[in-house]
């Protein structure tokens, strides 16, 4: 006996296989990220008033990298559709945009965390606590790091104060580029997840979603590239596994969009 | 109409449609429901031997404290040195064993037997299915599983040995061991986790989408109704544990501090950490799992029951409606009591009154199914054979496991009880002589299925009897001392403690302090009372009493109206389903049981 | 599935996505303009957290409502995606309950 309903779809239930599997799998994706953002807001609601920190992100690429994602969400639905009215061609094109922003998407990504990962905190053994540069821009110097490379001083440049939040930041620190001894500081460290717990969940969130973007775009590009020829032997189930990968890629979207305002905008 | 019978002549003539296949693509990676069943089956029965060895080894320790191992002792220094030195059991080491009895035993070894090999092997041929909706899925699913073992095993090796936090992983200590068994414990369960989220979703596809024509859902055997629940629970259960896996896995590797909160004080100092976090968030997060895992590894043992009853009393299940709804009930409300295994944690009285008022609801539908089995003995002319005597032993166990839950489930009785031995009786008697027992009895009933011959029934009645002693005399004891007020967890069985207070006032006397001689030998005897089960299982695939027909119990299910065993594709030919799981001793039939697929 | 009929439907539903795909760029930035504008009391931001996820949830609808064709998907997956967001609020909501200030001890260190 064969199993049934892998491409056709059962009367009672109105489902092929495949599109329960990917629903179901959903579900347990819902709950994974739902978990995240249980744990985001719990940490948010338990922070000290006041020290949960904001604005740490670069809204315009968030911004744009949003974009992206609706974009290529956008064609996932048009190349399905295009299959759907026997258009193979077209399917490739719009498919092929959707690989094309996947990997935009990702080239940005990384450019924010290399941003991050260059970023440094230092604090002074007088107390003084600043924000910026080191010459050089090396990413996650520590100061183990500079001790064991026998360099007794750096170059820092601290960041200019932000114009929204006078208050807070570096006002009152001179911005001017400064030498610092490393004799003379207590605690140096990049702005990586350890930095502080809004970067810990932001490096949790966006790496595990920027994971799934990376799974997702491969299968799209596995279906769309090496596995095309079953277009010709099988096209309802070829369709059905474009449609199936599509969920999937709308998921990822979907979980950008409450990503995106409640990491970059809130 | 007599059931048909196929003789292996039949089967043979059947064979040559499938192609034969190499060794390795037939055993090793076979997408074939039934061979990944046994190897599921086997693994987990390994790594249970293996979980119970953990725990031998720790009950020398509580009787004996600070004395060397006899017999393995010197094998353990020279394996794992300086934590085992002259044979003795060190702290770190017993709290290592401990934690990876618990892990072990739970998602290496219960788990896979209950859901992954008798879900695997049952599921698809009492539905009336040729395999699983997703065969492929279903291999990733159990090499995922193997993985996720390994990486546990390998972590005994490394330096500093496994996890010693616990299988609960609380943080801030969880974290805060500076060795890296902790990093090994949390990459092994992300594997096993994404064992079982395949497993899960290939049951449930199954289940919804390939039940033969006619098999309706009030025509699902209970044991289907009982592995579909479980499916659901592990499917959205597991996720929040993975996210908080991953979570303590950037606070061990990437010095997060997520589970760590400000200010936190190690040894004296401020340890060097941004802060923030905070350590109830773990909790929840583990419970939030932690919670309808219990109900993962007693729903597949009800359904096992369920079917032993139903074909040994020779009588339909009473209240099979009232059964699906309740497992359908226990699956939904084991999402929302959780947190009454955080009642100590100081998260406020509303909150623990919310979750006390869930917990005592969660014990109705649990009480239900259980009544419901007894009134299905009510005047059944009853077969008492190995798999019958496990079930029957299997409801009193399971009521005492249950019951003795109910105090644990009050913030005012637990604020006395909780972290004690009677919690460890409490779980035990519902897991050991209970989810144990019934996997027991499932093994000796659908083995005739899979190889076409019985196990011993007299070796089989021998372990029966044996264990069934053992069991109530390891864990019977345990309440007391628990109520006594002996901590679990504590490397020298409390023998320190008990010095704290003596004479008048004492509560860990030396009646109590004694029992823990008694367990360790009860526990031991009970390795012992498992080897007429391991002789009979190997001597009865070669030697045991071949079986006369395909359905040897005279069963109504769909499993026993395929070949013996089943060749790939599962049924000879098209199936059809008439009638609900349980037609027994139906008035007017020729034959006290009448298959599902007949007229 | 794949009938003339079928090839039709589909056709008409491709204006509707195009349309959507305007929604939903319109909705991102609608949400990062709002960001800058403060609203509510004083050193509150809640009515400006209610507001970004009201956004972010009706594009969330529409993804998962069009082009995600749950609007005419079947009742399984109705009952397995209720299931799974009951059991998602039950675990949101319940441990930031937990959390509420009055059970929480906030302990102020000198963090070296
Ligand atoms: C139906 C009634 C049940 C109730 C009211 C109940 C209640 C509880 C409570 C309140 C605790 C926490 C005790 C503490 O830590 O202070 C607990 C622990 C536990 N229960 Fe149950 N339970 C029930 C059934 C079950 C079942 C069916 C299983 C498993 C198959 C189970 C397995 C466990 C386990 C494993 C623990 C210990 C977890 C740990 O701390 O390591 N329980 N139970
Ligand atoms: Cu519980």
């Amino acid at each position: 006996m064969e199993i049934p309903y892998t491409a056709k779809i059962r009367p009672d239930t109105g489902l092929y296989n495949a599109k329960l599997g990917i629903w179901l799998f959903l579900a347990s994706e819902i709950m994974l990220f739902g978990a995240l953002f249980s744990s985001y807001i719990l940490l948010r609601v338990g922070a000290e008033p006041g020290t949960w920190p904001q604005g740490l992100l670069n809204v315009p690429l968030g911004t744009f990298n949003t974009l992206v994602l609706i974009c290529s969400s956008v064609t996932v639905v048009l190349g399905w559709a295009a299959l759907k009215m026997n258009q193979f061609n077209k399917y490739r094109i719009y498919q092929g945009i959707t690989i094309l922003c996947a990997l935009i998407f990702m080239v940005v990504k990384s450019f924010e965390y290399h941003d991050k990962f260059v970023h440094y905190f230092v604090r002074l053994n007088d107390g003084t606590e600043m924000n910026g540069h080191i010459e050089g821009n090396p990413m996650f110097m520590t100061l183990a790091k500079l001790k064991q490379q026998n360099k007794a001083e750096f170059v820092f440049h601290p960041d200019a104060p932000k114009a929204d939040h006078k208050e807070e930041g570096n006002a009152g620190v001179a911005h001017a580029t400064m030498t610092i001894q490393t004799a003379d500081v207590r605690k140096l460290e990049s702005w990586g997840p350890w930095h502080n717990t809004f970067l810990a969940i932001y490096f949790t969130l966006t790496a595990l979603h920027a994971l799934h973007v990376i799974g997702g775009a491969l299968v799209i590009f596995m279906i769309w590239g090496p596995l095309a020829g079953m277009w010709k032997t099988d096209p309802e189930r070829y369709t059905n596994r474009v449609e199936v990968s599509g969920l999937f890629w709308h998921f990822v979207d979907l979980v950008w969009i409450f990503l995106f305002p409640v990491l970059y905008l809130l | 109409m007599q059931p048909k019978t196929h003789d292996t002549k039949h089967h043979d003539a059947h064979a040559p449609d499938h192609h034969e296949l190499g060794f390795w693509q037939k055993y090793v990676f076979s997408t074939d429901h039934k061979v990944i069943g046994v190897q599921y089956g086997v693994t987990a029965l390994i790594f249970m031997f293996f979980g119970f060895l953990l725990m031998m080894a720790m009950r020398w320790q509580i009787a004996y404290p600070g004395q060397p191992m006899p017999l393995v002792g010197g094998l353990l220094e020279s394996i794992l040195g300086d934590v085992a030195s002259g044979g003795v059991m060190s702290s770190d080491l017993y709290n290592a064993f401990g934690a990876m009895h618990g892990t072990v035993m739970v998602f290496l070894a219960i788990v896979p037997l209950a859901f992954g090999a008798f879900g695997n092997l049952i599921i698809p041929l009492q539905i009336g299915a040729p395999d699983m909706a997703f065969p492929r899925l279903n291999m990733v699913s159990y090499q995922s599983y193997v993985v996720g073992g390994v990486i546990m095993m390998v972590s005994f090796f490394i330096p500093g040995g496994a996890a010693q936090a616990g299988w609960t992983s609380y943080s801030p200590l969880a974290t805060l061991i500076p060795t890296d068994g902790q990093t090994y414990w949390l990459i092994g369960m992300i594997f096993l986790i994404t064992s079982s989220l395949l497993g899960s979703v290939n049951v449930l596809a199954t289940i919804i989408q390939l039940r033969a024509p006619g098999m309706n859902w009030m025509r699902l055997p209970f044991f289907v109704w009982a592995q579909f629940v479980t499916a659901f629970l592990l499917l959205l259960a597991f996720p929040p544990l993975e996210a908080a896996g991953v979570m303590q896995l950037m606070d061990k590797v990437f010095h997060t501090s997520f589970f760590l909160p400000t200010g936190l004080a190690v040894g004296g100092e401020f340890a060097d950490i941004s802060g923030g976090g905070s350590p109830l968030l773990w909790q929840h997060l583990f419970w939030f799992l932690g919670h309808p895992e219990v109900y993962v590894l007693i729903l597949p043992a009800l359904g096992i029951v369920c079917e032993i009853l139903a074909n040994n009393t020779r009588k339909p299940i009473w209240g099979y409606k009232s059964l699906v709804y309740s497992a359908l009930l226990i699956g939904f409300l084991s999402f929302i009591v959780w947190a009454h295994h955080m009642y100590l944690t100081g998260m406020g009285s509303k909150i623990s009154t919310f979750f006390q008022t869930t917990t005592m609801i969660i014990s109705i539908p649990s009480v239900i199914i259980l009544t419901c089995y007894f009134i299905t003995l009510w005047g059944g002319s009853i077969r008492f054979n190995t798999p019958m005597l496990f079930a029957l032993a299997f409801l009193p166990m399971f009521g005492i496991g249950g019951l003795t839950g109910l105090p644990l489930g009050f913030n005012f009785s637990d604020l006395h009880l909780h972290d004690s031995y009677y919690v460890i009786a409490h779980f035990h008697y519902v897991v050991a002589p209970g989810t144990i027992f019934a996997l027991f009895a499932g093994i000796y009933y659908w083995f005739p299925k899979m190889t076409g011959r019985m196990m011993s029934e007299g070796l089989g009645k021998i372990h029966f009897w044996l264990s069934l002693l053992f069991m109530n005399l390891i864990f019977q004891p345990m309440f007391m001392q628990g109520m006594a007020g002996m901590s679990r967890r504590m490397a020298d069985g409390g023998a320190n403690y008990s010095q704290a207070v003596v004479g008048e006032g004492a509560t860990l006397t030396d009646t109590i302090m004694h029992l823990n001689t008694t367990i360790s030998w009860a526990a031991w005897g009970l390795a012992l009372a498992q080897i007429p089960f391991i002789w009979n299982f190997f001597w009865s695939i070669r030697s045991g009493k071949k079986i006369e027909s395909d359905n040897p119990w005279n069963a109504t299910t769909l499993e026993w109206q395929t070949p013996t065993p089943p060749p790939h594709g599962n049924f000879v030919g098209p199936i059809e389903v008439h009638r609900g799981p349980y037609e027994y001793s139906v008035p007017g039939r020729s034959t006290d049981f009448t298959p599902q697929n007949e007229k | 599935m794949s009938d003339a009929h079928d090839a039709q439907a589909v056709k008409a539903a491709v204006r509707k996505y195009l349309i959507i795909f305007g929604a939903l760029i319109v909705g991102t930035i609608v949400t990062v303009l709002v960001s800058f504008v403060h609203f509510g009391e004083e050193g509150s931001n809640t009515i400006n957290i209610l507001v970004a996820l009201a956004i972010a949830s009706v594009k969330a609808f529409l993804v998962a409502g069009y082009f995600m064709h749950l609007i005419s998907e079947r009742k399984m997956i109705y009952g397995i995606l209720l299931a799974t967001v009951f059991f998602f609020a039950g675990l949101m909501y319940l441990t930031v309950w937990s959390m509420e200030p009055v059970n929480l001890v906030h302990i102020k260190a000198d963090v070296p």
